[in-house]
């Protein structure tokens, strides 16, 4: 963390530790499974997650691909984002439509939830047997919502992609057990003791390049089932009487555009979004259409499917 | 935390505000805790408080809290607090194992984690999972029933785990009308039963968390009290005991970064002491010795670095180092041991069965692992010792490991990082048990792992079908002969008497198993080949090479052999 050269500080900041913890469990991965891979989505805690890589195999770059499991629908911002940050990066990146889904142009208007089950569930699953990965980093956080608290960092999934939450280990100091069977797959978290506020000062300390839709700017927007959307593109269906309005806006997670909810905000630059954190809005989640469906229960269920 | 910018507008004063505030938080320290209890102490009420008055909840948790508390039935402005850490029970219900939940929670000096060990059923295998981590553990009393059994466990676990920093919560003060000499009477009770323990020192605090008193704010209710709320004493205590800093320096290699011919590093995390540039090294368990050459990362080369940080270290000259090896200071910072004695905490639900192998790891290496005869087994409510046939799930107890080959090792008192270990099954993959390493040593002398050229080799013939098996040992023999060499076959005839009377369950297997090992060690040493025809699984078919019948009969037996 730009630490100067003759560095005698005892004790380490909370960003510190939270960085080289996170840089230990990526190398146990490297060290201990055949062929990993980095889910990269393009969001904030990718972003440092893939900046954490970096900094854990440096100075060679981290010797394992980044996979970003496309739905084609994602913001235009976000697929530029990513195109130069991987050529930045120099590791190889894997974009993976689901063939399937491509044909039947599944897409979020015309067929709600299963979008997501064939695009990011089928997708992901599809991808990780394809190329044969037998361990992907996620950026996941447990105080992302109450069901995530008890996950572990390393996550097991049995040769069919599903989570088996009787087959979990406990985890002690940080050892990390990565023995499995053949086909297995582990799903493994290295910012599992980030908070929200901790990336977006991460960010903020390091200078993180982020999609710039986390920063408040007029954008065309409709409000539709109390979401407010941005129109990203073309393929956006108007319904009757809807007509994109401007408004200063910016996201606090970020997916598909239009599953994605939107804040109003003015917080142009990353210090002022962090104040806006601070005067604390709503949980990240809200913003996500996919937590809707199903109710409370269907992250959990979500999980069990294999998508993260 | 930010009380004083929420009331400002997005202004550039704010903007500057912000921005100072920021460089202040950058600042913060991190302080994990476990927060131990029983059913009903009101430990999810406690943490739901400090989450709360933390004020990093956001509107919607906050609207479920309030929706929550009404259909609770709860009164007036009351809020069910402990419903903003529950969302365990559906998990229970659908069976799934949950032993810890984080939460997090900071303020402006530190950030921390919470270790929330829900349940009673696997109360110890959670807990040493929590406290594994922690630095500091908050132990809660109900006000009203003083110390009881399970504080004395609470505390015992924790001391076993290495925490030195005790909190004594004493909880529900409300209800013993914030009496004082109630207070001192359970702080007195404590200290009498902690002197015995040998706990050397503890920070009692009187608290309702309930309402609030003493939690985030020092309480009106109890003006007799002068010590710190439990907020204050967590934001301030001394954590990362010094002890680690002033250490030797040791850091177990995880991983050798080597991008091309010109860079050779080692990346690992400092588990204690500070490396600096010019510094001496031992490379361990081989003992060579280096010198410091770079200690590199992305943010530019640093002339030293201090437990914690995770790094990557250069040699001024090429050594031998790779993934399992201690880089340490060159004066007895670790020895490498390939025998253990060691405190197990069984985790799994399988028992432990004796002289069975497996999976040991510890710092970055993973061992091949014989558990001697269970030691006693410890009471962790009495710590009372008493003898045992194995362990079950949750017993703690004693046990002598023997290591494949020798790794460098710390006893758990003096590293927590290098003293721990897990114990993996070789057929599951399940972690079955953590392990504390309370004394190290070279081991018997017999080097198992090594070869020597005049020592005879050592044949498991394996598959369960006993006929095949034994018309491959016959054939594997044959061939050894014709090739002039040496050969005994030790089946089960040939060991009769060394296994009369040991029964015939999976105890008496293993133990068939490792008299079987011991008997061909001996015979491999005095030049003979031997050939093992016996019932052993394969993750305890060492040391030697294992012979798959159907595989050999499909190669021609051929190749393996010669
Ligand atoms: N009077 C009083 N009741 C409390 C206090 N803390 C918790 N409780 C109550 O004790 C019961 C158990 O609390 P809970 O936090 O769920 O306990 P847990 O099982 O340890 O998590 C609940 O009815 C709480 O309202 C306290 O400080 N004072």
């Amino acid at each position: 963390m730009n630490a100067p050269a003759s560095f005698t500080r005892d004790r380490l900041t909370h960003l510190e530790q939270l960085e080289a913890e996170s840089i230990e469990i990526m190398r146990e991965v490297v060290a201990e499974t055949e062929r990993p891979v980095m889910l990269y989505s393009v969001g904030k805690d990718s972003a440092v997650m893939l900046h954490l890589a970096r900094k854990a195999f440096f100075p060679a770059p981290p010797s394992f691909p980044l996979l970003h499991v496309d739905t084609t629908w994602k913001f235009r911002d976000m697929y530029a984002l990513r195109d130069r940050v991987a050529a930045e990066s120099g590791m190889e990146l894997i974009v993976y439509r689901n063939p399937e889904a491509e044909r039947l142009g599944i897409n979020p208007f015309d067929h709600g939830a299963l979008h997501t089950d064939m695009w990011k569930t089928e997708g992901l699953k599809q991808a990780l047997d394809l190329y044969g990965f037998d361990a992907a980093f996620g950026g996941a956080r447990r105080d992302e919502e109450k069901s995530r608290a008890k996950e572990r960092i390393f996550s097991f999934r049995s040769a069919s992609h599903r989570w088996d939450p009787k087959n979990q280990r406990p985890e002690l100091w940080s050892l990390y057990n990565a023995k499995k069977g053949p086909k297995e797959t582990i799903r493994v978290f290295p910012l599992s003791n980030w908070t929200e506020l901790d990336i977006w000062q991460y960010i903020y300390a390091e200078d993180i390049p982020i999609v710039p839709l986390y920063l408040a700017a007029p954008r065309p927007t409709v409000e539709r089932d109390g979401l407010l959307l941005m129109v990203d593109d073309e393929r956006f269906p108007l319904r009757d009487g809807e007509v994109p309005v401007e408004r200063s806006i910016r996201f606090r997670t970020l997916g598909c555009y239009p599953l994605t909810g939107a804040i109003e905000s003015e917080a142009e630059t990353l210090a002022e979004v962090i104040q806006e954190m601070l005067v604390a809005t709503t949980s990240e989640r809200q913003g996500r259409a996919i937590d809707r469906d199903g109710g409370g229960a269907s992250m959990e269920r979500k999980k069990q499917e294999g998508y993260f | 935390m930010a009380t004083a910018l929420r009331n400002l507008a997005p202004a550039d004063a704010a903007r500057i505000e912000i921005e100072a505030f920021l460089e202040a938080n950058q600042k913060k320290s991190l302080l994990r805790f476990i927060t131990c209890g029983s059913v009903d102490d009101g430990k999810s009420t406690l943490i739901g408080r400090l989450l709360y008055d933390s004020k990093l909840l956001f509107d919607d948790q906050l609207a479920a809290l309030h929706s929550d508390s009404r259909k609770a039935g709860i009164a007036g402005d009351g809020l069910d607090l402990a419903s903003l850490v529950d969302g365990l029970a559906a998990e229970r219900e659908q069976g799934i194992t949950i032993d810890v939940a984080y939460r997090f929670f900071a303020t402006a000096r530190r950030k921390f984690i919470v270790a929330d060990t829900p349940g009673h059923e696997q109360y110890t295998r959670n807990m040493v999972t929590g406290a594994s981590t922690a630095d500091l553990a908050v132990i809660l009393i109900d006000a009203r029933q003083g110390v009881l059994t399970q504080t004395r466990r609470h505390s015992f676990l924790c001391r076993l785990l290495g925490i030195r920093s005790l909190v004594l919560a004493v909880n529900k003060m409300d209800l013993v009308g914030y009496d004082r000499a109630r207070f001192d009477e359970v702080v007195e009770d404590y200290d009498a039963f902690a002197r015995e323990a040998g706990i050397e020192s503890f920070t009692a605090i009187p608290l309702s968390g309930l309402n609030g008193e003493n939690v985030t704010r020092r309480s009106d209710a109890m003006p007799w009290y002068d010590g710190p709320s439990l907020l204050e004493h967590l934001e301030t205590v001394e954590v990362a005991p010094r002890r680690a800093a002033e250490a030797p320096f040791r850091m177990a290699v995880q991983w050798v970064n080597r991008p091309d011919q010109n860079f050779r590093g080692y990346a690992g995390r400092i588990a204690s002491g500070r490396v600096r540039v010019g510094d001496e090294v031992a490379i361990l368990p081989a003992g060579t010795r280096s010198t410091i050459a770079r200690i590199v990362t992305f943010d530019g080369d640093l002339a030293e670095a201090g437990a914690g940080r995770s790094v990557t270290l250069t040699f001024a000259d090429q050594v031998d180092c790779s993934r399992g090896d201690l880089i340490a200071s060159p004066d007895g910072a670790a020895e490498p041991a390939s025998r253990l004695a060691a405190t197990l905490v069984w985790m799994a639900e399988e028992a432990l069965v004796p002289h069975r192998t497996y999976w040991l790891k510890i710092g970055t290496s993973t061992v091949s692992a014989s558990l001697g005869a269970p030691g006693a087994v410890i009471d962790v409510n009495s710590m009372a010792e008493r003898p045992a046939a194995t362990f079950g799930l949750n017993d703690i107890g004693r046990v002598e490991i023997d290591l494949d080959r020798p790794v460098p090792a710390v006893r758990y008192e003096e590293n927590r990082r290098l003293g721990g270990f897990i114990l993996i099954d070789k057929l599951t993959h399940e972690t079955v048990a953590a392990g504390l390493v309370e004394h190290v040593s070279a081991g018997s002398g017999r080097r198992v792992g090594a070869p020597r050229s005049e020592a005879g080799e050592i044949l498991w013939i394996g598959g369960s079908g006993t006929t095949d098996r034994a018309a491959c040992a016959a054939r594997v023999a044959a061939r050894l002969k014709v090739g002039g060499r040496n050969v005994f076959l030790l089946d089960d005839e040939a060991l009769d008497g060394l296994i009369a009377g040991l029964g015939n369950d999976e105890v008496a297997r293993a133990e068939t198993v490792r008299r079987a090992r011991e008997v061909a060690l001996l015979m491999s040493r005095a030049g003979v080949d031997v050939v093992l025809e016996i019932d052993a699984r394969s993750d305890e078919a060492w040391p030697g090479r294992l012979i798959d019948p159907s595989q050999a009969e499909r190669e021609g037996a051929d190749q393996w052999v010669i």
